[in-house]
């Protein structure tokens, strides 16, 4: 009985949207297969990190998390510099964790003069990512997309309750948009045709589905990423062929599992490593999953990321 | 390929007799098709009938066992390529090292780290399975030696790796009352390790260098009347062998190709020098149908995420996993700590207990038992409503904890509130955020 690959059907392709602008932009999707089925199809663009930069001194992480960016935790600009020169970052996410209305609350325009001076100060694409209460992010993101107008930005979240505004202003100053659900894929879904009846152009959506880190529900999305590969790829469900993003070191460096020292629990080993395995992992499951852009944390964890996509293209 | 119920009812009785529970043949040879009754309930079925069904209903990938007694580990038995149409069946077993050159003192580390490092979530115990010895010495008396002693401090399950048959052979007559895989037969020893297997009952690993090859050894050792095999594509690049995990899972699955109808192994172990790197392969193949995982060692930092990834790859996406109900201590709560109160849904528990520690406010969580549905869907369906709520309360003991009698419920069941002062008397109702994440805020500013 000799042996023949059994091959998976596909009639369907996942849109290429391009991020940034200038020399530095960067494409992501074009896959005509399953992640990393090379077997079967194509993978045009390999998936991007990016990296996070937060707007405001981080409180609470624990020191392995912080000792990568010592002395520019307070500096967006010099934090988003140092990404790039010292960790050869190819995307920047801008986490606007000041305008929390929970925290600091800062103001539209001051968080939107922040984003302006890191766009300015880098060539990789800039993801500027909110905190999803709708009133806030609507009016944060909104300046943001005035300000930094040609930048062709990623703004994000996106969610149902205010796509109209954000949307809007994506369209009239050219940023792409971050369509985001709750772990659903047919709201994501609807929002992508909400998003699609307001004139966003294809070209201008990726989806972040929420996704959360071993150990903290990742099957949920790990699931749902799936399904809206198999929706876009093999049943032709082109509401569902959007390159997709995953927001996930936050979701790990939050949680008690990285922050135990070794001293308090024998067992979970060396608190440094297991914090960057703890991120890695998370990452390489979204990545088998589905995932076109993650958004990470320590530059160890996103060396082993990398490291894992070049074998699994090589 | 599977049989359809019409397929089935033609090799049934026909008689409607009724004794196997259904009302008809038909209506038998439909649960059948489904999987929902057993074949044996069916009294009068010829023998002819029962070896076609029972080759046809055999498991597209066979569930293979390594082990004796309470460490028993089971492998395969496979249905679906993704998690969602079904669930994954057997998680991966995770296998440490021990080559039969380490020092006794190196061994002895080893094996205390594989006993100790255990990890309790969600009422489960995660837990490594599987001593791969490796018969890197060459000699048997090595071998047999490192056999014994592991076989005396550890329960786990064993496999036993040795390119030679004959050192192989003395290496399972050491333990074969422990039922250990073999590793491995390959096409040069395929007739002394299948008799090997054959003699001791023992479950056989067989090393191909290709796809092809495997399918060839496999059908040979079938053929030796070999049921319990283990697959090894041979392939020690992360991209090679990714794919031969999907080929091999596929082929069993979408054309019900026997000769690789069985679980995998795969050595991370032989495919990096780098602890770290290891790992993070280890990660693909839990998450894309390892069946059987060997890492080069096993400490906390590596071992815990591997555990909890394959706890969540392999939850059952129709059963949520649910915590006990009961009151939870954080960060070591007085009498005038705030108490909390939540469902039962593992992962709400998770997020809302991390939140709470994350505050550093020492607190009470009360975990009332929904049925593992997180807050907002199990008071939509009145489990985490007043009336379910007040009883827990009144008979977990909380009252005699703290001094003041407040309340803190989730802002998604603010509704209840009212309801929940009425039937709680004496008891202040405070209505907390809506989201996790608001509650470290919330708890800096609670006073009793």
């Amino acid at each position: 009985m000799a042996f023949d690959i059994p091959k998976t059907a596909y009639s369907g392709k996942i849109k290429e949207v391009k991020l940034g602008s200038g020399g530095k932009a960067v494409t992501v999707g074009g896959e005509t297969a399953y992640p990393f089925y090379l077997f079967e199809g194509q993978m045009p663009n390999l998936p991007k990190i990016a990296m996070e930069v937060y707007d405001s001194p981080p409180e609470e992480w624990p020191a392995a998390a912080l000792e990568p960016f010592a002395g520019v935790t307070n500096d967006p600009v010099a934090w988003a510099k140092k990404c790039i020169t010292d960790y050869g970052a190819e995307m920047i996410c801008l986490q606007l964790k000041s305008t929390d209305p929970n925290g600091l609350n800062r103001g539209a325009d001051e968080a939107a003069a922040v984003v302006k001076k890191v766009a300015d100060a880098i060539d990789v694409p800039l993801i500027v990512w909110g905190t999803a209460n709708h009133d806030k992010d609507t009016e944060v993101l909104r300046k943001v997309s005035e300000v930094c107008q040609g930048k062709n930005l990623i703004i994000g979240p996106v969610e149902e309750g205010d796509h109209k505004k954000i949307g809007a202003s994506a369209i009239g100053y050219r940023h792409t948009v971050v369509a985001s659900t709750p772990i659903d894929i047919n709201l994501a879904k609807q929002l992508n045709i909400l998003l699609g009846n307001l004139g966003v152009p294809d070209d201008l959506i990726i989806m972040d589905p929420t996704v959360s880190g071993i150990g903290y529900g990742i099957e949920y999305c790990y699931s749902v990423m799936e399904r809206m590969r198999m929706a876009g790829l093999t049943q032709g469900d082109d509401k569902l062929q959007f390159p997709i993003i995953c927001n996930i070191a936050k979701e790990v460096w939050k949680t008690k599992e990285v922050k135990i020292p070794e001293v308090e629990d024998p067992k979970m080993g060396d608190a440094k490593k297991r914090g960057i395995l703890m991120e890695a992992i998370s990452a390489t499951a979204l990545l088998l999953a589905g995932g076109d852009v993650l958004i990470m944390r320590h530059p160890e964890a996103i060396k082993l990321v990398r490291g894992v996509i070049a074998e699994l293209v090589k | 390929m599977p049989l359809t119920g019409i397929e089935i009812f033609k090799l049934l009785p026909k008689t409607n007799c009724k004794q196997c529970g259904e009302p008809t043949c038909l209506a038998f040879a439909m649960k059948l098709a489904a999987g929902k009754v057993e074949l044996a309930l069916c009294p009068t079925l010829s023998e002819e009938a029962k070896s076609k069904l029972a080759e046809a209903s055999a498991p597209p990938i066979r569930p293979v066992s390594i082990g004796a007694g309470g460490r028993t580990v089971k492998v395969g038995g496979e249905t679906v390529m993704f998690r969602h149409e079904k669930r994954f069946e057997n998680p991966p077993g995770l296998a440490m090292l021990i080559k039969d050159t380490l020092d006794d003192a190196e061994i002895d580390k080893r094996l205390e780290r594989f006993n100790t490092f255990q990890y309790i979530r969600v009422g489960l115990t995660l837990r490594p399975e599987l001593i791969a010895i490796r018969n890197d010495s060459g000699v048997a008396d090595k071998f047999v030696a490192v056999i014994n002693k592991v076989k005396q401090k550890s329960d786990g399950a064993l496999i036993l790796m040795s390119a030679k048959a004959d050192v192989l052979a003395a290496g399972a007559k050491a333990c074969a009352d422990r039922k250990p895989l073999l590793y491995a037969a390959t096409k040069d020893n395929a007739d002394a390790v299948a008799a090997l297997a054959k003699e001791t009952a023992c479950p056989v690993v067989l090393k191909a260098g290709s796809v092809d090859e495997l399918v060839e050894l496999s059908n040979k050792l079938t053929a030796a009347g070999i049921k319990d095999m283990v697959l090894d594509t041979g392939s020690r690049t992360l991209r090679r062998a990714f794919e031969d995990q999907i080929w091999v899972r596929s082929a069993a699955l979408a054309k019900k190709f026997r000769p690789l109808g069985f679980p995998t192994i795969v050595l991370p172990c032989e495919m990096t020098d780098d602890p770290m790197k290891e790992a993070v392969i280890a990660s693909v193949f839990v998450a894309k149908y390892g069946g059987i995982v060997v890492l080069s060692d096993m400490r906390g930092e590596s071992l815990f995420p591997l555990l909890v990834e394959r706890l969540n790859i392999y939850t059952d996406p129709q059963r949520p996993l649910a915590t006990t109900e009961g009151i939870y201590e954080i960060g070591g709560p007085n009498e005038n700590s705030p108490v909390l109160i939540t469902s039962n849904f593992s992962l709400t528990y998770f997020i809302v207990s991390g939140e709470i520690e994350n505050s550093k406010v020492p607190s009470y969580l009360l975990v009332k038992d929904t049925e593992g549905l997180s807050v907002m869907t199990a008071w939509a369906a009145g489990k985490f409503v007043a009336d379910a709520i007040a009883p827990f309360v009144k008979k977990c003991g909380i009252a005699d904890k703290v001094k003041h009698h407040k309340l803190v419920i989730p802002g998604y069941a603010a509704a209840e509130s009212g309801g929940l002062e009425e039937e709680l008397s004496g008891w202040k109702i405070m209505v907390g955020p809506r989201e996790a994440a608001h509650i470290p805020a919330y708890l800096k500013t609670w006073t009793p």
